[in-house]
């Protein structure tokens, strides 16, 4: 039996006021949102986080198009190096936009981590408010809104190039969108192993490919079957719930993994 | 008087030395009687005829291909929890010896698979699976060299082990749901209905035993090479700084 909850508010009612006594902090938390004294605002950070590293991506020299370029030159190169034959590329089609779509998410890991440890943004963001976890959060949410997003827009168009069965647009759109925060979830991870390390571009595709394995198969999977006509619905949910698990665990690993590199 | 007493370098090392030797030489006296026994003292199987007889390599080095990395999640865990070097040093010295395991599993299978499926190699899930998990070894092995600070070093591979061994399993079972397979089903576990026959159990049991006891020798082997390798570097550091 729980104790009635009129003991609890009055338990916990001291240690309230106890820490807003402590002037010094309370003037900061006043001056950092003056509207909310009592309750620091947890959004406000999360949603400037968010803005800065979508303005960096997009700003000149954030390389937010060339994510796009890539994944537009590897489905071109793809014909001239199996042939022409319509049919071969519409049974290689679902296989190849998902890699080409995986090699360009890769691309842009390093920028993820790298250039903030490099301007010294990182230790910041470790002792702001907001917990590492979270900051790895919002970091693989950018990283998804300027590469997988676009890539999920742009496929479509590029499995016009590859004769992509007709049947398989709305699979290859889902299952995209569905897999794609997987891919940045897994990314950042790997970007927070070699933040440290000089050359980590080559061991981060090492580490971090392996652990695509599983999103892609799902990935590649649901677009075959849409096109041959069959029920998806068991990849899709399967990828789903990677995705999920990502998303829900993920964070712990690579803001654990970003604490050590900022030892 | 606990078990993490023996997670002292100098006490470990003192302990371990002198089973070492019994440890090897079990090894050795074990992999001769199993292999030998299994080469020569078995019938040939009535439709695979005399390359049934890869099974006393192929199956034990994969057992420790997979023993190997679960024995390196738990080492790891232990380092990352209580922050003992001799453990993550172990992590380290059986990555080597996993990824030999997993090799030797993967050629003996395409040597065997060459005769009995008319293929070095099939895209089978449990192929597939071995491929992936010597990308995980390499991966792994990878970011130890890629790392100048030791703890650091530990501190990142641990956690990659954490997360690798999630999605090492997560690739066993997705490729089962990507490809059917070539390969047979388990025949050596307990509760099946249909196992191997006993004569050619027997002496694969032996074998097993060899390679438990030859790669517990080697990880000890290497452990005991990296304490003092750490010894060695840090004597050189006193000595020039």
């Amino acid at each position: 039996m729980s104790p009635p909850p009129t003991r609890v508010a009055a338990a916990t009612r001291p240690s309230c006021e106890g820490r807003g006594v402590d002037p010094a902090r309370a003037a900061n938390r006043s001056r950092a949102a003056p509207g909310s004294a009592r309750a620091p605002d947890r959004g406000r950070p999360v949603i400037a986080l968010l803005k800065r590293d979508l303005a960096l991506a997009v700003r000149a020299g954030g390389g937010f198009g060339l994510g796009l370029a890539f994944f537009l030159i590897v489905v071109v190169l793809v014909p001239f190096g199996v042939g022409p034959q319509a049919e071969v590329l519409a049974r290689i089609a679902p296989g190849i936009l998902w890699v080409a779509a995986l090699l360009s998410a890769l691309l842009s890991l390093d920028r993820i981590f790298a250039l903030d440890f490099e301007d010294g943004a990182l230790p910041l963001l470790a002792t702001s408010p907001l917990p590492l976890e979270a900051v790895a959060l919002v970091k693989g949410l950018a990283h998804w809104i300027t590469t997988g997003l676009p890539l999920t827009l742009a496929a479509p168009a590029l499995g016009f190039l590859l004769n992509l069965d007709p049947a398989a647009y709305a699979f290859l759109l889902v299952s995209l969108a569905v897999g794609t925060p997987a891919l940045s979830m897994i990314g950042t991870f790997g970007a927070a192993l070699t933040v440290g390390l000089r050359r980590g571009g080559l061991l981060m595709s090492l580490l971090v490919l392996p652990l695509y394995i599983p999103t892609l198969i799902f990935g590649a999977e649901a677009v075959r079957r849409g096109a041959d006509g069959a029920s998806a619905a068991t990849a899709l949910v399967l990828q789903g719930g990677i995705t999920l698990g990502t998303v829900a665990l993920l964070p712990f690993a690579t803001a654990a993994a970003l604490r050590v590199n900022l030892r | 008087m606990s078990v993490w007493e023996y997670a002292n370098p100098k006490k470990f090392i003192a302990t371990t030395t002198p089973v070492l030797p019994w440890v090897m030489g079990g090894a050795a006296v074990t992999l001769t009687i199993g292999l030998v026994w299994g080469f020569f003292f078995t019938p040939d199987d009535y439709r695979q005829g005399s390359t049934v007889k890869i099974f006393y390599l192929h199956v034990p080095a994969a057992m420790m291909a997979i023993n190997i990395w679960v024995m390196m999640l738990v080492t790891s865990l232990i380092w990352l929890i209580r922050r003992h070097h001799v453990s993550a040093l172990a992590a380290k010295a059986a990555a080597p010896i996993g990824i030999v395991m997993t090799l030797i599993a993967l050629f003996t299978g395409a040597v065997w698979g060459q005769p009995m499926w008319g293929t070095w190699w099939a895209w089978d899930p449990r192929l597939t699976s071995f491929l992936i998990l010597f990308l995980f070894y390499l991966g792994y092995m990878a970011l130890w060299t890629a790392i100048e600070d030791d703890d650091t070093a530990a501190d990142l591979t641990s956690v990659l082990c954490l997360v690798g061994s999630v999605f090492a399993l997560l690739s066993r079972y997705a490729v089962n749901f990507w490809n059917q397979g070539l390969h047979q089903g388990a025949s050596l576990s307990l509760d099946a209905e249909e196992n191997v026959a006993d004569v050619f159990w027997y002496p694969a049991l032996v074998c097993i035993a060899g390679f438990v006891l030859l790669s517990v020798g080697l990880v000890i082997l290497r452990t005991q090479t990296e304490i003092r390798l750490r010894r060695a570097r840090a004597l050189q550091a006193r000595m020039t700084g």
